[in-house]
């Protein structure tokens, strides 16, 4: 039976291995943003032995760029952004200790692998929800590459964040899983 | 011949933009409300109800509901009998989304496509204008995602595959998409034309009112079924399982080339946003 879950990130392994497909994980605490510019320049400096913006053990990544704060709110829209454009990323953070990523989409075999092997998860949040999922920011800070825009990486406090396990460490996947009981097609 | 100023155009197109990432049509809202009543996955319901809570909070709070916000696609349909002055009129549909993205605090989404440095300002706009009788000019203006953007397709099939490969493309494009374009979608689809024609008909299907069907019964027989096929799909709201996988099918057909049978898939995520103003 799924469960619901409430977690404050920084993240232990013992918090991402009780997760199952299908849960209901509220996140809570400082979570990071990087989608495809942020993620290129994150890999281009430990390519290049750089301390990275900020200590991966434990974190969460959302995979967002959100909409500018409009006068008297602290961020605006910020749903998920697609998350395959950043798997061969992924896995090079997984290994440094990234211990959830939250996106929206399916994920490659490279990184399903890494989450394995490495004990992490991935979490969806709803696509195209974004001036619902903004409320559940409480703060949000540009802390690396401003020059990259919506792009740039924000340290977001967020408080019961709504995520659904997608991908737990155990390799499974709620995407198969779901669509299978309801699939009437034998197409392909 | 009937004088506009560009600088009206500016003003519409401006307030036309902000107005589409803000308010989500009535069509739409519709659609989702019938979505969280028929949906049978209580995954899928839940994901309705959101949707239909986001677009309230979007409309009330004045923040855009998806904070993709877009590239801009205008259509200008402008009546022969219309004479433009006071300057350029693709610089002033620019200067529009410019306005309307920096005032109304809208997503600025357009990069150097190799660099991926940002524009900074959601220019340039993808312009589509066609000249028709009167002496007015409509301009629609509608902001795309990039999320599904990336899921459509071009196919160039043989005249041999006929309406079964024309099927069998569209709902392998629609499977292959899964969660990715944030359903549930809308499937607009081009048939015919040629290589460019087929993917602006495919765009083009997608600004009529979700959900009406194509004014001729063949076509609208082809929606019907098309639609059917891909929810039978069972991908569902979100990904996560469901009937409701797309909305609604549109189809748009002209004439081809003997040679040819080209079809074009644009996905639409429910996100669906298109604002119409005449002049
Ligand atoms: S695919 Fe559509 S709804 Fe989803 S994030 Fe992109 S613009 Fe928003």
């Amino acid at each position: 039976m799924a469960k619901t879950v409430k977690l404050t990130a920084p993240l232990t392994e013992q918090d991402v291995l009780q997760l199952n497909i299908g849960d209901t994980v509220l996140v809570s605490g400082v979570i990071y943003t990087a989608r495809d510019a942020a993620h290129k320049r994150l890999v281009d400096l430990l390519a290049a032995g750089e301390p990275l913006p900020m200590d991966l053990e434990g974190q969460i990544m959302y995979y967002v760029g959100p909409s500018p704060a409009p006068p008297g709110r602290v961020i605006g829209a910020a749903g998920p952004t697609t998350s395959y454009r950043m798997d061969s990323y992924a896995p090079i953070l997984i290994k440094l200790g990234l211990k959830a990523m939250i996106g929206k989409g399916k994920r490659g075999v490279e990184v399903i692998e890494a989450m394995k092997a490495h004990k992490a998860v991935y979490l969806g949040a709803t696509g195209g929800a974004g001036a619902l999922i903004s409320q559940r920011i409480k703060a949000a800070e540009v802390i690396a590459f401003p020059e990259l825009g919506p792009e740039a990486v924000h340290r977001l406090e967020v408080e019961d964040f709504p995520t659904m396990v997608i991908n737990d460490c155990q390799g499974h996947d709620l995407y198969e899983h779901g669509v299978r009981e309801y699939r009437r097609t034998t197409a392909r | 011949m009937r004088q506009i100023e560009v600088a009206q155009v500016t003003q519409a197109v401006k307030a036309a933009a902000i107005a589409a990432n803000y308010e989500p049509g009535a069509d739409l809202l519709a659609a989702l409300a019938r979505g969280a009543e028929t949906e049978e996955s209580p995954s899928g319901k839940e994901i309705f109800r959101q949707l239909l809570e986001n677009a309230r909070i979007a409309k009330e709070e004045r923040i855009p509901m998806c904070q993709d916000c877009g590239l801009a696609v205008v259509f200008a349909e402008m009546g022969q009998d219309v004479h433009l002055v006071g300057g350029d009129f693709d610089q002033a549909i620019n200067a529009g989304i410019r306005q309307g993205y920096g005032e109304g605090h809208l997503r600025k989404s357009l990069c150097h496509p190799l660099t991926r440095a940002n524009t900074g300002d959601n220019t340039p706009a993808v312009i589509h204008t066609e000249i028709v009788p009167g002496d007015r000019l409509k301009l629609t203006v509608v902001p795309k995602g990039g999320g599904s953007e990336n899921m459509s397709r071009l196919f160039m099939l043989k005249p041999a595959d006929g309406l079964a490969g024309i099927k069998e493309k569209v709902v392998l494009t629609v499977e292959e998409a899964g969660p990715n374009p944030c359903p549930p979608i809308i499937v607009g689809v081009g048939i015919g034309g040629n290589f460019e024609r087929a993917a602006l008909l495919a765009k083009k299907s997608l600004l009529r009112e979700l959900g009406q069907a194509n004014p001729d019964p063949e076509v609208a027989a082809i929606e019907r079924q098309l639609l059917a096929e891909v929810n039978d799909l069972g991908i569902g709201p979100q990904g996560l399982g469901g009937r409701i996988t797309a909305m609604a099918v549109h189809v748009l057909m002209q004439p081809c080339h003997i040679a040819s049978l080209p079809v074009a898939v644009n996905i639409q995520c429910h996100a669906s946003r298109h604002q119409e103003v005449v002049l």
